[in-house]
């Protein structure tokens, strides 16, 4: 299954003269989606025998303490592909480093992704490891079981749920509807420290340079602006408050026709 | 190799196909080339002229029983072959739960850029795509430019109003283009029991958060909302810890933008705001006079949810009169 190192966007802070967000020093995590689809995994180890779960992360920074969170929960192992030119790559570049990752480490069953990424928030890199890889896709998925070599899942479409098929090997991105990610106890978090974890570098993949540059811009990331009012109503009494409120609305144009 | 030109709208979903044309019809006079819309499906081709109403100047229409509903290894393959034959520059896709993974790996095979749930989109000085999409869970508007061509932006349903549909010249091409064969199959689909009215087309909206200290207590706001010809919502936490209902408004729920949002007993978490964000008039109603959702209202009323809302109620039905 595939992990993000993300960023808690819960703990960002904004530097209110630029604007710009202050990430370096914001803590890290397991991107949330992610913590869904690992949790499936296990689940599905916990019900089919023989089953391994093998994560692997693209960083360009340190994610081993991150990581051992995954293998306490339940991972088998961990494999982290970190290089520092990773820091601009786009979501085709970190799908082809888990491709060509993937590839090296052997044969699978089933790829598991998060939907989206709690802190880019784009949903395009399980898709494109689909075409990558040449699998069967299945995005969306709120429900995921696993019968020899078929793969049965329930998708959460717009208007309708749709249950669909594949044949293993196949790629499955999860919800977060699908299941509540368990907390590793302590003794699961101690067996998690004997667990091997395998670093790799863009050269250990023989990754052509050309497939990292990224093919779109950031041309800037800013904390939004608001351009509010901010008129604070205060009265005497609840009526009178009232009162106001509704004649400024009124004098909005936007109650009443 | 000829070079990329013109702007193209797909979606899976036709109503889509109409909201996206209206900007695609504003990137394209101002980059002054075509504007084509993509068809793809099974006897569609009777709605082909009607997307000449909506602003296309051509259509290019695909009909095969095997696209009769979406599969993504047949829609990628169509899609992908029209692209390589008439080379757009721009290519606006529907962001669904469907057409985004499409877009992902179409921009894959063709080795290009894509810019997922745009906001906004314009063109800049050097005639590039720019998008604009809210990151970092809601604390951040990215600007996104490409670095080559075609451009794949993808926007979500009702970022875009369509245009009024008038007779316009324009040309439907049909095309038959053998698609790839799908890798999964569908075996069930259960239409989901939505309220019939979505509260993404109202234009008023009054929501509660964690102040609603009952369920039955909604009916506070159904009042409101009614009066007003308006919709109730809720907050993530109502739904997700409380289990008092199953939908909600904000970032990773319904994205609203009616002109008049009422936000009551919510404090106005960065995730929620960022689904708000592009109301026309935000009213707070907040016991606690530090809450945020303060900061990014018009108007905002430091008291009780329990007291303020009847009042208001009776003092809009008076003031209408």
């Amino acid at each position: 299954m595939c992990l993000k190192q993300a960023i808690d966007v819960t703990q960002l802070k904004v530097d209110p003269a630029t604007r710009q967000l202050i990430t370096a020093s914001a803590p890290r995590k397991i991107s949330d989606f992610d913590k869904n689809a690992l949790e499936e995994a296990i689940r599905i180890k916990e019900k089919v025998s023989g089953v391994e779960i093998f994560t692997v992360t693209v960083t360009s920074e340190d994610a081993k303490t991150v990581l051992r969170e995954a293998l306490a929960m339940g991972a088998d192992k961990g494999y982290v592909i970190q290089d520092a030119n990773f820091q601009n790559i786009d979501t085709s570049g970190t799908a082809s480093v888990l491709a060509q990752a993937i590839r090296k480490i052997g044969e699978f069953d089933l790829i598991i992704c998060g939907e989206t990424s709690l802190d880019s928030f784009s949903g395009l890199v399980s898709a494109k490891l689909a075409e990558l890889l040449s699998l069967p896709q299945i995005t969306s998925v709120r429900q995921l079981s696993v019968e020899d070599d078929i793969v049965t899942a329930e998708r959460a479409l717009e208007d309708a749920y749709e249950t669909v098929r594949a044949k293993t090997p196949a790629l499955a991105s999860v919800t977060r509807e699908i299941n509540q990610p368990r907390i590793p106890s302590l003794m699961m978090i101690m067996k998690a420290s004997k667990k091997e974890i395998v670093a790799w570098t863009a050269a250990d993949l023989n990754i052509p340079k050309d497939k990292l540059d990224s093919k779109i811009e950031i041309i800037e990331v800013l904390a939004p602006k608001m351009e509010r009012k901010k008129i604070m109503i205060t009265g005497e009494n609840v009526q009178e408050i009232a009162d106001k409120l509704a004649k400024a609305l009124i004098q909005e144009g936007i109650v009443g026709r | 190799m000829g070079e990329y030109k013109g702007v193209w709208v797909f979606s899976e979903n036709y109503d889509l196909i109409l909201e996206m044309l209206s900007k695609g019809r504003e990137l394209a006079d101002k980059l002054q080339v075509e504007l084509a819309a993509v068809l793809i499906g099974n006897n569609v081709q009777e709605k082909a002229n009607d997307l000449i109403k909506y602003g296309a100047d051509k259509v290019y229409s695909v009909d095969n029983p095997v696209l009769s509903h979406f599969l993504v290894e047949p829609y990628l393959s169509v899609l992908h072959n029209l692209v390589v034959n008439y080379k757009p520059e721009i290519l606006l896709i529907g962001s669904t739960r469907n057409g985004k993974p499409l877009a992902a790996r179409l921009s894959l095979r063709l080795e290009t850029g894509c810019v997922p749930d745009c906001a906004k989109l314009s063109i800049d000085e050097r005639g590039r795509l720019v998008g604009e999409r809210i990151t970092y869970g809601g604390n951040a508007l990215a600007k996104v430019a490409f670095n080559g061509k075609p451009q794949i932006a993808t926007a979500p349903p009702r970022t875009f109003e369509k245009l009024e549909p008038k007779d316009r010249n324009g040309q439907v091409i049909k095309l038959d283009i053998k698609p790839e064969t799908p890798r999964t199959e569908v075996v069930e689909t259960k239409p989901l029991e939505k309220s019939s009215v979505k509260i993404e087309e109202a234009d008023i909206i009054v929501t509660c958060g964690r102040g609603l200290e009952k369920k039955e207590d909604k009916t506070l706001l159904d009042n409101l909302a009614k009066l007003l010809g308006g919709q109730v919502g809720n907050t993530r936490p109502l739904a997700e810890d409380r289990k008092w209902f199953t939908e909600w408004v904000g970032l990773s729920g319904h994205k609203v933008r009616p002109k008049l949002y009422i936000a009551c007993g919510l404090s106005g978490v960065i995730q929620h705001v960022a689904g708000i964000r592009d109301s026309k008039v935000i009213v707070a109603i907040n016991k606690n006079p530090e809450a945020p959702i303060f900061e990014v209202a018009d108007y905002g009323v430091v008291g009780d949810l329990y007291q303020i809302l009847p009042a208001l109620t009776d003092a809009l039905k008076k003031n209408l009169q």
